[in-house]
């Protein structure tokens, strides 16, 4: 996998201000002393999922809720589909979607009641019994709002804020509470709307949902994009290729092949590790190694890629100086 | 693959994870203006409709309550009042027609907009191209199709259980299209305006009902306007509800009863005046404090 020389930068990508849906630079925003967003840069590209990753309070849902003209700003420059939020005219808002964080109750009427209602205020709705399909309510077409399961909640909210046929997209958490085959449908409308051209910004704590969904992944830690750039080189200036890592068989020493790789370290299980720039070399060094002790077959021997998690893990560490492990925790108990 | 077809089903689209704008329709299509006030105010009242005849419990609590006190006290109150040979059912059937149109049109509305506040359904609302006055027309219909109902049965039961005699010439009628959609119009938008003081709807019955039982008790509903302490009339006289019951006394009590209004006469100008004032004025805060963003709920 190539590795670029150097970082991406969240302003890194094409052409002028007037073709990227959502351009965003220096923007700030405080809750009392608070600062919750602090001089924060993104830019999304017309046509792309975006996914906005980051740890719980990091400021993803005030910069969503900025760009959709629902929060006022403290100060940076913020277009979104060529118009600033803040002025929040009716043909804008009838350009974009917005699924937010907290799932919507429509107490009292039916599911297609809902659906008709919504499609009724845009001027170019998608057709009702298509956005029941869509979200595979269409069995629950007659039944009332209130009398649904929270998942099934949650797609009927979603619906709602595709109903206008969007070419801007906010999606915050939208998969939160679904079931794994739930999950995949909402996937599936998040690429079914991506083939129509549009673009969307996809908040979520599941890497597999960035990893399957979007082009580019930025991280937001304290208020701010700390890394931003295509999904699967996310961190990628920060890291070496790959993990090399094996087992020490029963009283054997390391001391010898930390002569050959000095950056190894060696944990109470034996278990040999290192971080790799050019692992076809070192796995070459480290067999050789192996004939020479008459060794065998080597215990556990492992080559692995960081996944995304890995790397996402290691960037909001990195930016918040705490060990990841901590963070893993949190990132699950959302 | 082409770029002119837009993508219809599902499964076809998958393959064309169109990344350009060409491949899309958005750029393609010029823009379009949203529906309309008309459209939008349509569809609002709509729902808003639909949700009160399926939502009986919220339909019953916001109309019981006046009905229960009508049938009750009115089997209570007995006696003419002092200084008039009219009954004092009468006058209370006056103050509970009323004390109904404020039950239904400022507490049951705030509290319908409190609930819907803190479900999400305002703030989808606000960031749709709904044009936002559309809410509020939605609202008012809603609250126009309650209070009549309301009014209807409430005169219905006075009628029929209390001998209450109706108003036999056309002035009296004409008031009465008059009151009533003005006190209404003045009481659903002081529920808008009183909305945003409610943080969270678990809150909003301990919001609304006090400060609207104590209105009741010093506009006349509960006692004759004209025997309360003058300080509380002059409190009274602030507020949407005194007018509202004094209409209501002028449409269904003879005339003879004027003489025990504080001010000797029906003052039906200034009937006008308070509750026309009111509705401008609350309409005016609406439009300055209404919250289309929900609180924080996590
Ligand atoms: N209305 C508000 N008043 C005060 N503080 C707020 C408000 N909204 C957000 N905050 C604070 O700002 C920070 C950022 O919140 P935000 O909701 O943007 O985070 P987030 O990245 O979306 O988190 P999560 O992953 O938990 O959804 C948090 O510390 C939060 O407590
Ligand atoms: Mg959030």
């Amino acid at each position: 996998m190539p590795t670029p020389a150097t970082p991406m930068s969240a302003g890194a990508g094409t052409g002028p201000d007037g073709d990227d849906p959502v351009v965003v630079s220096g923007l700030r925003k405080s809750y009392g002393p608070f600062r919750a967003v602090d001089d924060l840069d993104l830019r999304v590209r017309r046509g792309e999922v975006l996914a906005l990753l980051g740890p719980n309070g990091a400021g993803k849902t005030t910069t969503v809720e900025i760009l959709q003209g629902f929060r006022r700003r403290d100060g940076g420059r913020v277009s979104v589909l060529g118009c600033d939020p803040a002025h929040d005219r009716r043909g804008w808002r009838a350009r974009i979607g917005v699924v937010p964080q907290s799932t919507g109750g429509y107490d009292d009427l039916t599911v297609s009641d809902v659906l008709r209602h919504f499609t009724a205020l845009y001027p170019r709705p998608l057709p009702v019994g298509r956005l029941l399909e869509m979200v595979g309510l269409a069995a629950k077409a007659n039944v009332r709002a209130s009398t649904l399961s929270g998942g099934q909640q949650r797609r009927l909210d979603v619906a709602v804020g595709v109903a206008g046929d969007p070419e801007l997209i906010f999606l915050d958490e939208p998969t939160t509470g679904l079931d794994p085959a739930a999950r995949r449908e909402a996937w599936e409308l998040v690429r079914f709307f991506a083939g129509r051209g549009a673009t969307t910004l996809l908040t979520t704590h599941y890497l597999d949902e960035a990893q399957a969904l979007a082009d580019r992944a930025a991280v937001i830690v304290g208020g701010r994009v700390v890394e931003c750039g295509p999904v699967d080189r996310l961190g990628a200036a920060h890291r070496s290729g790959a993990t090399i890592s094996f087992r020490l068989s029963r009283g054997q020493s390391a001391s010898s092949v930390r002569a050959l790789f000095p950056q190894l370290a060696v944990d109470g299980a034996g278990q040999v590790s290192w971080e790799s720039t050019a692992p076809t070399g070192d796995l070459g060094r480290l067999l050789a190694w192996a004939e020479q002790h008459r060794l065998g077959e080597i215990t556990d021997l492992q080559l692995r890629r960081p996944s995304l998690e890995d790397n996402y893990l290691r960037i909001v560490a990195e930016h918040t100086g705490q060990p990841p492990a901590a963070d893993l925790a949190g990132v699950r108990a959302s | 693959m082409t770029s002119s077809t837009q993508p219809r089903l599902l499964p076809a689209d998958f393959s064309m994870r169109g990344r350009s704008a060409e491949s899309g329709r958005s750029a393609a299509t010029p823009p379009v203006r949203p529906p309309g006030l008309l459209r939008t105010t349509l569809a609002r009242s709509r729902v808003e409709l639909l949700a009160v005849f399926r939502s009986r419990q919220s339909l019953v609590f916001t109309m019981l309550f006046p009905v229960l006190m009508l049938v009750i006290l009115g089997s209570i109150f007995s006696g003419t009042v002092q200084g008039t040979n009219v009954e004092f059912r009468q006058v209370f059937i006056a103050g509970v027609l009323a004390a109904g149109v404020m039950s239904v049109a400022f507490s049951g509305l705030a509290m319908n907009i409190a609930v819907e506040r803190d479900r999400g359904l305002i703030r989808r609302l606000g960031v749709s191209p709904m044009p936002r006055a559309a809410y509020f027309l939605g609202k008012l219909v809603r609250v126009a199709v309650t209070t009549l109902l309301e009014t209807l049965v409430l005169l219905a039961i006075a009628v029929l259980a209390f001998h209450l005699p109706l108003p036999a010439d056309a002035q009296h009628y004409l008031t009465l299209a008059w009151v009533l959609p003005l006190g209404t119009t003045a009481c659903a938008l002081l529920a808008v305006a009183y909305s945003s003081l409610i943080p969270h709807a678990g809150a909003a019955a301990a919001i609304v009902t006090p400060p609207f039982i104590a209105l009741q008790f010093i506009s006349g509903v509960f006692f004759p306007f004209g025997q309360l302490p003058s300080w509380m009339q002059t409190v009274a006289a602030f507020f949407p509800l005194k007018w509202l019951a004094q209409g209501f006394r002028y449409v269904f009590l003879p005339v003879g009863f004027q003489r025990v209004e504080p001010a000797g006469n029906w003052e039906l100008g200034h009937i006008a005046l308070v509750l026309g004032i009111w509705a401008v004025a609350m309409l005016v805060v609406s439009l300055l404090t209404f919250r289309w963003k929900s609180t924080r709920v996590h």
